[in-house]
Formats: structure tokens, sequence, C-alpha cells
């Protein structure tokens, strides 16, 4: 009797294992598993039949049945995970893609070259320490010229020509030639300390050429307080161009003339090739218009920097023609 | 201003190779703009005379010339110049020679025609610009002469150096003597020459009159008398007045020329007979007062320009900047009355500008000459006459003074030269670098240090301690200042608004939008043409009359940039501007402090974005995202008609109720007119008030934990009620409101004419618990009592 028990289950087993690895697919595997270990299967059937063996033959039968138990849903298991594994190749096949058919049709847009650039240089000034101060394009004299020591029938003022605004009478009201005025608008709202730096848009009457333009952009640093010396100047120059341009570039100071300045000087970098690019002006604030900006020159002294951008911002990306930089053309914008 | 390495010399006796000089003046402040080295390369070239000259038998613009080159031979030459006659002396670059240039001369044919050699121009030699003519040698030279030996041609160096505004000495061949002297550790002299005089004082014959002192520092008058007409300038002299940019015309010309480049005195040689009662008057400028000043131009003068005027009260001439034809030397000129002055330089300068005449005079005389050089140069002059044209000076001088300016010591303290240029200098250096340039000081009893330093005369700019200090660091050396880093240890930091601004770029990119930046110059009549009013302010000098109103709204600009690409087919193109605008304020009254805030234009600062190619809602789209980007509550839009938009389409951006910009699309009539085939969605709105305004920090809201419950409300509206105004009803009815979505709205059959449907997908949910049905119907009730009454809704079945 044991014997056949026995026979019976191990002919089971075949016929399972065998049953279980020809299925077909997930659905008739998962069919196969409920006929063949569910309640009307046949190994249920030969468990309900071992209450009628004796305790001996029950011990042997049950192990017997518990090893087939295995071996079937390692059976089930083993056909499950070949036949997903197939499945998941042929969606995977079906599912191929050539990524690099992808072109650009929704690209992000592009920040203008002189905000690039202006960007960069505020960062660098904050890095050292100092605030962004802003002001407006038209001015009146006393901003633009007079409080920056340049009176009226100044020679210097030829140095600057102005476009002049139609409000009050002629020269009462400019485009700003440079980003200076703030310089006084600085001190007088918020006295020294001062470390800020001054990008904006200024104006000159003259010509458009490759090389000119009377629309442009400078940005200028300013330093009032007590103990700033000449040598600061140097030193700020100095720090700035390694911090902007890089550890191999270096600066001189030649002698030169502002009137909002003095001394003053022209400021020249000195590339990594040993070539020199002339950059800008600077100089110790002017007593006088420490003085306009209602700041005592005997208890601070102060300096500013300043150059133009634009050239800065093009001759970067070989642009040879300052007028690119008018450009609406997106064609030119796209490229930065 | 350019100077000659010989001329400097003749005051200052460097030695110094021409790169340490160039240096030197790039360090004093008189940068070097172009050097040139003279007189080199001249071997082989020589003196030749022209024996004959020949057409080309083939060439109408070669001439063949035969020359004689000292061996009494004729030499073909083919010359593409025909300046020169049958025995006139020329330099002949000889075969083999090297040219100053870097041109081999050999042997050639031009057009079939042998040339042994080339005839030079003073430009070939490298003596001067002329190209357009062989030059011709004085008479006299023997043929075969080298040139260099026959002209006495020394190698020279010239350098063109820029002069800043506030060197009135640098414009003279003995200031940068002076200068470079005390740099190059030399010493600098400036000799008086003695000059003999005889016949009867000046003072018998001439007579001056300052009537306007405040105008006229100084006016001196000198007689030469027995002028030879036919003198002419010596080589030398010609040769130095054309390295210096001024072209010989006449001896006493050229002497007067000279005498202004060497010592900086522009100075006026009148032919005395021309200059009626032998008197001078300088005065101002009267209406009836005019001239026809040297350049054949008749002018008039305004109040405050200064005249020379003869003993007539007739203007002879502009004082300091031009003279007139009247008392000008002509070849029958014998005795002349030679003037030296010194001009108040604002007055030169604003004459000179509004005259628009920039001479040479003017240009020393507005940065303000030396009032104490004058009888030196008037002692040069004199010498130069004597010698060049055989006159003779007469004794004395009429020498009138009026108003110069004050020139008192200036205090310098030592403590504050240091405390300016970061140095450490003790007061005998700083006397050091100042006695050589003639900043001659004298310590101050019982100070610390301090100076009285008299500032020269032929520095008018330095009045102040200041100037000296600049003075001190100059011929220091700008290199030589220890340098410093800052020691702050504040920190540095973009404001709110920049920090925000930033944001609103990346916003912009992100949502693919590209930044241009066109000028904010517009055309008369663009604001027009782009249907807004035309409130532009105007300037009152533009470069060109399509430049000459400043913009008041973003608009034309951007659109301008979307037809220029659409003509360069490029269409769809997504732009944005952030810039300023200029909007016209009522003239309030004039302030009391420095400056005119009163007439200044109320600037702001736009953000503008155009979409070509988009509809209206796109543009909307945009201001939603960059209201949100900005933390802004109590945004919406009001639909309205605004000027240059689309009636139909267009609307107010709002904040809290109030107008912060304009929305919608571009009219398509503007857009036809710009040659524009598409739709342009835009907005315009003052970013300057967005980024200032404050924003608070939002307060937080619990996230539930629980599920949350969806209702969909549809409901049908009047036309005039704002979708806004529905949701934010239906946002306030009930405190369980997570969300409100508008997903659909619809207009056509089923819906009331004027009406339109609105549908809502409502979200509920509480941070305590999973909400009951109860409590969901309650609150969607809520919702729809909250509108029903207010808005004139309906809830649709």
């Amino acid at each position: 009797m044991s014997t056949s028990v026995i026979a019976d289950i191990e002919r089971i087993e075949s016929a399972a294992v065998d049953r279980l690895r020809a299925a077909p697919d997930l659905d008739r595997l998962r069919e196969l598993e409920t006929e063949l270990t569910g309640k009307q299967s046949e190994l249920s059937g030969a468990k309900r039949a071992l209450g009628g063996l004796g305790p001996d033959e029950r011990r042997e039968a049950g192990l017997a049945l518990n090893r087939v138990r295995a071996a079937v849903s390692e059976a089930a298991d083993g056909r499950r995970a070949e036949l997903e594994a197939a499945a998941r190749a042929t969606r995977v096949a079906a599912e191929r893609l050539d990524l690099t058919e992808v072109r650009a049709e929704r690209s992000a847009g592009h920040l203008h070259l002189v905000t690039q650039t202006m960007e960069e240089l505020e960062d660098v000034f904050v890095g050292m320490g100092f605030e962004v101060a802003e002001g407006p394009e038209v001015e009146d004299d006393w901003h633009n010229f007079t409080g920056l020591n340049l009176p009226a029938f100044h020679p210097a003022r030829d140095m600057q020509d102005t476009f002049f605004v139609d409000r009050g009478e002629p020269g009462d009201v400019v485009l700003r030639t440079h980003t200076s005025p703030v310089q006084l608008r600085v001190m007088a709202e918020q006295g020294p300390p001062i470390y800020v730096v001054i990008p904006g848009r200024v104006h000159r009457n003259e010509a458009r050429d490759a090389t000119h333009l009377a629309t442009f952009h400078q940005i200028e640093a300013l330093v009032v307080d007590r103990g700033i010396t000449f040598g600061h100047l140097a030193g700020t120059i100095e720090a700035f161009t390694r911090a902007y341009f890089g550890a191999g570039f270096s600066s001189r100071l030649r002698p030169s003339y502002f009137p909002f300045t003095e001394p003053s000087a022209e400021f020249d970098i000195q590339r990594p090739d040993g070539s020199w690019l002339e950059l800008g002006g600077c100089g110790m604030v002017h007593p006088n218009v420490l003085r306009n900006g209602g700041i005592d020159p005997e208890q601070f002294t102060g300096f500013a920097f300043g150059f133009g951008i634009d050239r800065l911002a093009l001759t970067r990306h070989g642009v040879a023609d300052l007028r690119e930089i008018l450009s609406v053309d997106v064609r030119f914008l796209e490229q930065f | 201003m350019k100077v000659l390495y010989s001329w400097l010399r003749e005051m200052a006796p460097f030695d110094h190779a021409p790169d340490v000089v160039s240096d030197a003046f790039n360090d004093l402040g008189t940068p070097v703009d172009a050097v040139t080295r003279l007189g080199e390369g001249l071997t082989g070239i020589v003196v030749a005379r022209v024996l004959a000259l020949r057409s080309h038998p083939k060439a109408d613009r070669i001439g063949l010339v035969d020359v004689d080159a000292g061996d009494g031979e004729a030499l073909q030459i083919a010359c593409g110049a025909f300046n020169m006659a049958e025995g006139d002396l020329v330099p002949l670059a000889t075969l083999g020679t090297t040219m100053p240039g870097g041109m081999e001369i050999a042997r050639r044919q031009m057009r079939g025609e042998w040339s042994n050699g080339m005839l030079c121009s003073s430009a070939e030699l490298g003596l001067g610009s002329d190209h357009a003519g062989i030059r011709v040698l004085p008479a006299g030279l023997v043929p075969g002469t080298p040139v260099a030996d026959a002209l006495g041609v020394a190698p020279d160096v010239l350098w063109d150096l820029e002069v800043n505004a506030n060197r009135p000495d640098a414009l003279s061949v003995a200031g940068l003597a002076r200068d470079l002297a005390a740099r190059l550790g030399v010493p600098f002299t400036l000799a008086r020459p003695e000059v003999t005089t005889a016949g009867a004082p000046a003072a018998d014959a001439l007579t001056v009159e300052i009537l306007d002192p405040d105008l006229c520092g100084r006016f001196g008058t000198w007689l030469l008398r027995g002028l030879d007409p036919t003198a002419t300038s010596p080589e030398w002299m010609q040769q130095r007045l054309v390295h210096l940019g001024m072209r010989p015309i006449s001896a006493l010309v050229d002497i007067s020329n000279y005498v202004m480049l060497e010592l900086g005195q522009p100075n006026h040689p009148y032919d005395l007979a021309g200059v009626p009662g032998a008197g001078f008057r300088i005065r101002r400028a009267r209406e009836t007062d005019s001239l026809r000043t040297l350049d054949g131009v008749e002018r008039t003068f305004a109040p405050d320009d200064l005249l020379i005027c003869g003993g007539d009260d007739v203007a002879l001439g502009i004082a300091g900047v031009m003279g007139g034809a009247a008392a000008e030397i002509s070849p029958t000129t014998t005795d002349v009355a030679l003037e030296m002055a010194w001009f108040r330089p604002e007055a030169v300068g604003r004459t000179g500008r509004r005259l628009g005449l920039r001479t040479e005079a003017a240009a020393r005389f507005e940065r303000g000459t030396d009032p104490e050089v004058i009888d030196l140069a008037a002692a040069r002059f004199a010498a130069l006459a004597a010698q060049i044209c055989g006159t003779t000076l007469a004794p004395g001088a009429v020498d009138e003074r009026g108003d110069l300016p004050d020139r008192a010591p200036v205090r310098v303290r030592t403590a504050r030269v240091n405390q300016v240029l970061g140095t450490d200098l003790d007061t005998p250096a700083i006397t050091a670098l100042l006695d050589p340039i003639g900043f001659t000081s004298t310590p101050v009893e019982d100070s610390h240090g301090d100076l009285d330093v008299t500032i020269p005369t032929w520095r008018h700019d330095s009045t102040a301690e200041i100037d000296v200090v600049e003075e001190v660091a100059r011929h220091f050396g700008y290199a030589h200042i220890p340098r410093r880093e800052l020691a702050t240890s504040r920190p540095g930091r973009l404001s709110h608004a920049q920090r925000r601004r930033r944001e609103v770029r990346r916003l912009l990119t992100g949502l693919g939008l590209t930044e241009v930046m066109p000028l904010p110059f517009l055309a008369p009549d663009q604001l027009a043409a782009c249907g807004l009013p035309t409130t532009g302010i105007g300037l009152l000098n533009s470069l060109v009359a399509e430049e000459s109103v400043l913009r008041p709204t973003l608009l034309p600009g951007l659109v301008g940039a979307v037809a220029t690409n659409a003509t360069r087919r490029r269409t769809g193109v997504c732009l944005f501007e952030i810039g300023h605008v200029f909007l016209p304020t009522e003239t309030r009254a004039a302030p009391t402090g420095p400056g005119r805030p009163d007439l200044l234009p109320d600037e702001r600062e736009h953000l503008g974005v155009a979409l070509a190619g988009a509809e209206a809602p796109e543009a909307v789209q945009v201001w939603l995202a960059l209201a949100a980007r900005l933390g802004l509550d109590n945004v919406d839009v009001a639909n309205a008609e605004r000027p240059g938009l689309h009636p139909t389409r267009s609307a107010i951006a709002r904040v809290g109720g109030e107008k912060v910009g304009s929305v919608g699309e571009v009219d398509p009539a503007v857009l036809d007119a710009l040659g524009v085939g598409e739709r342009v969605a835009w907005l315009e709105v003052d970013l300057g008030a967005l980024l200032a305004t404050a924003v608070g920090e939002r307060t937080y809201r619990p996230v539930s934990r629980f599920p949350s419950s969806d209702v969909d409300l549809a409901f049908e509206v009047p036309g005039d009620v704002a979708a806004t105004d529905l949701e934010r009803a239906l946002t306030a009815a009930s405190p369980l409101v997570w969300s409100v979505r508008l997903f659909d709205t619809y207009r056509g059959p089923g819906v009331a004419d004027g009406r339109r449907s609105l549908a809502y997908r409502v979200r509920f949910d509480s941070p305590e618990r999973t909400l009951t049905d109860a409590e969901v119907a309650d609150a969607r009730q809520a919702l729809i009592d909250a509108v029903t009454g207010a808005h004139r809704a309906t809830l649709r079945g």
C-alpha cells in the first residue's frame, strides 16, 4: 500500500513538473499551478489519503509529499522566471528608440551677452564684499557733470560728448555719459562706508562704427571709507583682475586724468601671453566729489575704477564689430 | 602732441634709448600713441638733377625722367609723379637700396621702359607726410651727394603723445622736456636768448588797452622792424614743423608756430601797417561786431567772446582762437607787431567750442598757458626773426596786465600725501620729487613736515593740495606705490530686488524666451505707428532723427525686433527685454538741494515680452508664471482695451487690484504696418515696481495625510463676471477647499447667449481626518451658495 502511495506521489511529480515546464505563457502557468496544487489537485488528494496510512507509512509518504510539493513549486517558479524574462525581452525589443534622433525643439531661451557678462562681473564683486547700486539713465547736469568736479565749460567735458534731453534749458538734463552720477547718489543716500559696484547703460553722442558705440555699458566700483589709499585702489584692481580674468593675469596703472578722481590712472590688464588690454580708468575720489556727496574728505578717502563691458563681452566670443551688441537677430542671440 | 628726440635734448641732455624714453612718457601720464624712427634707411638715396622729362610711349600715368646722379650720365627713371621741372634736384633711390619702408629698389621694366631706380616723395623718405609728389630738394646741392648728408638729416625719433586736459605744460616741447628730465635725472635748462635792440622804443609806436581785464590777464606787444619779405624759414625748422604736424607757410608764420610748439605760448604777428592806429583794444564782443576769420568764414559773436580790436575798435581777431585777414603778414610787410598774451581759459574754451574752431592756439589757451613764459617766448621769437628774416627788435615792449589767477602757495601736508597714496614718504622725499618739476616748497614752521608749495605758472590746472599729491604720485611712480588688499569684513550681497530680477530672467529663458537689448530711442512717428500716444521725451541732439525720442514703452522696440527677425525668415521668435522707459511727469517745484530732480522724467524699469506666432492667452500664461515666481498675491487680469493692443484681446495685468501692466496681443493693424504676418502675444509690466514689492514670508499650510475628495462643479456664468472672481469666491467658501482648478470653459448650444460654462474641479481635504460623505456634501453646497447669489452663477446639471 505505502509503496503504491509513494509511487502515486512520484508519478504526480513527474507529470506536474513536465506540464509546468511546458506552460506556454504566464496565464497558463497560473492555471496549471491552481490545477496541480489547488484543493482539487491530485496532490491534495494524496495528502488527504495520508490519513488512512499507518504511522510509519504516513511519515514516509508525508516526507515524499513535501519533497514533491517543493519540486512542483520550484518548477513553477523556474518557468515563471523564464516566461517573465521572455516577455521583458519581447517588450524591450519592441520599444527600442534611437535617442540620437532627438533634436532640440523646445530649448531654453538665451540671456543677452551683456547680461551674462554683467552678472558674472557683479558676482565677482559681490564675492569681494561689494553691493550693487543702480541709478537712472537720464540725469541732471549736476549729477553727471558739475557735482563730479566737471563745471560748465571745463575742457574735459569734451571727453564725453553728450546727448541733451528736452527738459528745462538745453543741457539741464542729459543721458548719463558714465555710471559715475550714481556715486553721488550713493554718497548722499547711504554715506560711508561705501563698497558698491555700479553697472549700467550709458550714452555718448558719437557716431557708431565697428569700434565705437553711442549706447554701451559700464561697471564701476566705488569704495569710500576711513584709511582708503591709492595702494588699496591698485590692490583691489589686481584682486579683481585675478578673480575675473584668472590667475595668470595681472594689472598695471598709468597716470591719466579724470576730473572726478585725483590722482587718476588708466589701468591695463596683462594677459598670460604678455600682451596688454587697456581696460578702464580709475583714481582716488576727488575731495570735491566727496564734498558734493556730503562726505568729509579729511575723514574719509575713497577710490573708483570702471570700464566698458561691451567690448569685453564681444571679444571673448571673437565678435570684432561692436555694433553686433545691438543686434536683435535671434541667429546672433541664440549663439550665447 | 608730437615731439622729437633732438628737440627735447636741446633742453634736457639725456642719452637714454628711445624705448626708455617711451616708457618714461607712458609712466608720466603722457602715453605714447606712436613712435617713428626718422632718418634711418636713407643709405643709397642720393641727390639727382632732372635733365629731361619725357612721356612714356605706352602709358599716360607714368613719365620718363632722365637724371644725373652725379656721374654726368643720363639715367632713365620711370616715375608716376610729374611735379618736378628740368633742373630740379630730387632724391633718387639707387639700385640695391632698401627703402625705410622695407622695399628693395631693383632695375625693372614699367610697361616696356626700363627704370634704373626710384625718385622719392617726402613720405617715402620718412621725412614727412607728403605722398603726392616727388620731394624737390633745395637748389645748390651737388648731385651724387647722399640725401642724408645733403639735408643734414640726423637720425631722430618722433613720439606722438596723448596729452590730458590737466597738462597744459605737455603741449610744448619744453614742458615735456622738463617732465622727462625730472624722471630721467638730468638737468633741465630753458635759456632766454639775448636779443640786441635798436631804434625807437616800442612804446613810441604801439598802444595796448585791456578793456575787460577779467578775460585777458596779460597782453604784451613787441615791435620788429625791417622784415625781409623774401626770407624763407630754414630747412631744419621746416622739418621740425612738418614732423610735429604743421605745414610750413612763410618765414614769420613758421617762426610763430615754432615758438608755440617749443614753449607752448601761442602768439600772433601782425603787419603793423594793417593795425589801425597801431593800437590794440582787448574787449568783449558786441552784437554789432563781425569778423572774417583766416579760414574765410564771416563770424558773429556772443557777449562773452573776447575780441582783439585795432585802434579804431574794429575786430582784428578772436582772442586766443583765430585771427582775421586784416593785418596778416604779406609780401609788403616791413614792421611787425608781435602779440603774446594770456587769456582766461574758460572763455577761450567757450568761444572756441561755440564757433567750432579747435585751433592749436585755442587748445593751449583753454588749458591755461604760462603767463610768465611770455618774455622768454618773445625773446625767442625776436632772435629767430632776426636770424631768419633780418628784423630788428625795438627796445622795450607794450605789455599790459589784466587779472591773472592768484597763485598763493598751497599747504601740502606730508601726512595727507601718505594718507591718500598709502605711501611712507618723508618730507625731503616729497620735496625731491617736486623740485625738478618746478613745484618749489618751503617747510612750514612748527608743523609735522608740512610744506607751502608754490605751483609753477605753467601748471594752471593745479590749485589745491590734491593736485600736488598727484604730482608726487606721478613722479614717485604709480608702480612703486605698495598695493594693499581691502580690509573690509562686509558681506557682499545682491539686494532683494536684484536677486528677484535675476530670477525673472531665469524664468523667462526657462520658458524659451530670448533676451534682446534694442536701443532705447525711437523715431518721432514710431509711437503713433504703434497706435500709442506720442508721449516720448525728445533728445535735442540725436545722432539721427530715427533715434530722437526716448521710449515711454518697450513695445516699439520689441515688436520691431520681431519684424526684423521676420524679414530674415525667422518667425515665431519669443523675445523679452528688461530696460528703462522714460515717462513725462508734471513739472514739480524746483528743489533746494543739488541737481534738478524736478526736471527728470519718470524713469522706470519695464519688462516686455513678445511671443510671435502666439495668441493673447500665452502672454497671460507668462504673466501668471512671472507673478507666481515673484510670489505675488492677488494677481489677475482685467479685460480692457489697451493702446497698441488688439481691442478685444487685451487686458490690464493687476496685482491686488492695482494696474501693473498690459497683456494681450499686439494690434493686428500695427503688425500689418510693420509687415509682421503672424500674431504677436504681448506683455509689458512695471518690473521695477514688482521687484520692489515686499513679499512676506508665506505661512505654511499643513499638508493632509488623509485621503482627499474631488468634486466637479460646472456653473453657467454671465460674460461680465470674471472667472478669477468666481474662483476667489469658491476658494473662500469652505475651509476644506485645498484647490480650485478651472478645467473647462464652454460657450455654445446649451448655454444661454452672453453666458458661458465654467467647470471646476475642487479638491477637499482636512489635515485631521478623512472627510465623510456628509462633510463633503455640505462643503459642496457652501461653494454653490457662495457663487449663485453673489456672482449670478447657476449650477449646471
